[in-house]
């Protein structure tokens, strides 16, 4: 029942998700972030049962610290990275598989190119300009569609995701109060605005 | 020589007299290495290491003799290069796998207990040898007062408030180290402090020695080594006071 929306624009990505911690019937929180930040210039959106969750999340960026503390502080490119996790699923898939859907997007310092990957449970990768997870695609990609083109400023990506994140309001039946937006770009991850405060426990 | 000689193959072995010859052979290798030296401040921890000679050809910048191994855990070794990367990444796992469990950073002490009981690890098992390393950690504990460990071949570990290890002069330099050092140094005093004793031992020169502030809530990858002019400040500025210090007459005894 997440959505995760994301968008590549010229100098960026933004990827936004919504806040619900929920199980069946019972929502636990509206609060949750589920955009995880890996290095400086790359995050991902994850979809999931919580648990799936929160352990890909957490070991994939413990994972790409690793390798920075390792090799000497140089980064992945957002290739490489969507490639590692893309193997970590795959890897997992016969054994015991991570349900886990994610859109990863990162600004690549040394080609001065943003890249946003799909990625899903199955281990199927995507290199996409724009794309969903969740029940959110069946309303939001025709937007997105219509909506996108090359070399779009960072404001109009965002107007993109508020275009879209208003059609789920209107026409979704589940509610989903509360979405948190994330810039990547050349500057970092940045929150651009959340419905409610992650750390706010 | 004969007696000794047996007991060195296997070195879960002890010798009569109660040695682990493969342990203290380790320490050897440490002592040939170059010199590494740390000081403590009062809000920062220097890690300074002497930079031998290296051949013409060769790029200075791939020698790394400072080290990360953690966002807040710097680490200077003395001792054999190629052992000195297998420890540190394994202990750059271990500070990973941490945070991955506990959410939270692991502390100076819980690195420097990791790496010596790593150390520690080799001199008890058969088929291996000791790590021929001895190590400089520093880095800040959980209130925000700087800290500086040491390990050695034989898997101790120690917090100092200043150490040197590896080099043939590590006594001499303890002693210099005991001598001048004292309670709640500023960053300067801190950085000339080590570099004076590194200076007993390396020909003068920033080119000769790499330095490395170690500074609270830094979150960098990379160590922050001191560029060559900086340092080569320092150095004049020991000179002049050695300079000073040697043409004053002395006091009439």
């Amino acid at each position: 029942m997440d959505s995760v929306l994301a968008i590549r624009y010229k100098d960026g990505c933004v990827i936004a998700a919504d806040q619900t911690n929920a199980r069946s019937v019972l929502a636990y929180q509206h609060n949750l972030d589920k955009v995880t930040e890996l290095g400086k210039h790359t995050a991902m959106g994850v979809s999931g049962p919580n648990a799936d969750m929160v352990n890909f999340s957490e070991y994939i960026s413990k994972n790409m610290a690793l390798y920075e503390a390792m090799n000497h502080g140089s980064k992945l490119s957002v290739n490489a990275q969507a490639h590692y996790v893309r193997s970590v699923l795959a890897e997992a898939l016969r054994k015991g598989p991570y349900q886990v859907n994610l859109m990863l997007g990162g600004y690549d310092e040394k080609t001065k190119e943003a890249n946003l990957y799909f990625l899903d449970y199955l281990a199927s990768m995507q290199k996409v300009n724009f794309g969903c997870q969740g029940y959110a695609g069946a309303f939001c990609l025709s937007i997105m569609d219509r909506e996108w083109k090359e070399d779009m400023t960072k404001e109009e990506a965002l107007d993109v995701i508020d275009h879209c994140i208003g059609e789920l309001g209107k026409r979704f039946v589940i509610a989903q109060p509360n979405f948190i937006v994330k810039v990547v770009d050349k500057d970092g991850v940045t929150v651009s605005k959340f419905g409610a405060d992650p750390n706010d426990n | 020589h004969q007696r000794t000689m047996s007991y060195d193959r296997a070195i879960t072995v002890f010798s009569p007299d109660g040695h682990l010859f493969q342990v203290e052979y380790a320490m050897e290798a440490v002592r040939r290495g170059s010199t590494a030296v740390g000081v403590r401040g009062k809000d920062c921890v220097v890690l300074a290491v002497e930079r031998r000679a290296l051949a013409k050809l060769q790029d200075p910048r791939t020698i790394r003799k400072i080290v990360s191994v953690d966002e807040n855990v710097t680490l200077a070794f003395a001792g054999l290069t190629a052992d000195a990367r297998v420890l540190v990444n394994k202990a750059r796992v271990e500070a990973q796998s941490y945070r991955l469990t506990c959410e939270d950073a692991p502390s100076m002490d819980y690195m420097a207990r990791y790496i010596a009981r790593t150390q520690q690890k080799y001199t008890q098992r058969g088929g291996v040898r000791p790590f021929g390393i001895a190590t400089l950690l520093g880095g800040f504990d959980s209130q925000g007062n700087p800290v500086l460990y040491q390990t050695d071949p034989a898997g101790t570990h120690s917090s100092w408030k200043a150490q040197v290890i590896g080099g043939r002069n590590a006594k001499s330099l303890r002693e210099f180290l005991e001598k001048n050092w004292k309670d709640g140094l500023e960053e300067e005093d801190a950085v000339t402090l080590a570099v004076r004793a590194l200076l007993e031992v390396v020909d003068s020169g920033a080119k000769n020695m790499e330095v490395c502030i170690v500074k609270n809530g830094s979150k960098s990858t990379t160590p922050t080594i001191m560029n060559d002019s900086e340092l080569d400040e320092y150095v004049a500025k020991i000179e002049a006071e050695k300079e000073e210090g040697a043409s004053a007459v002395p006091a009439a005894e």
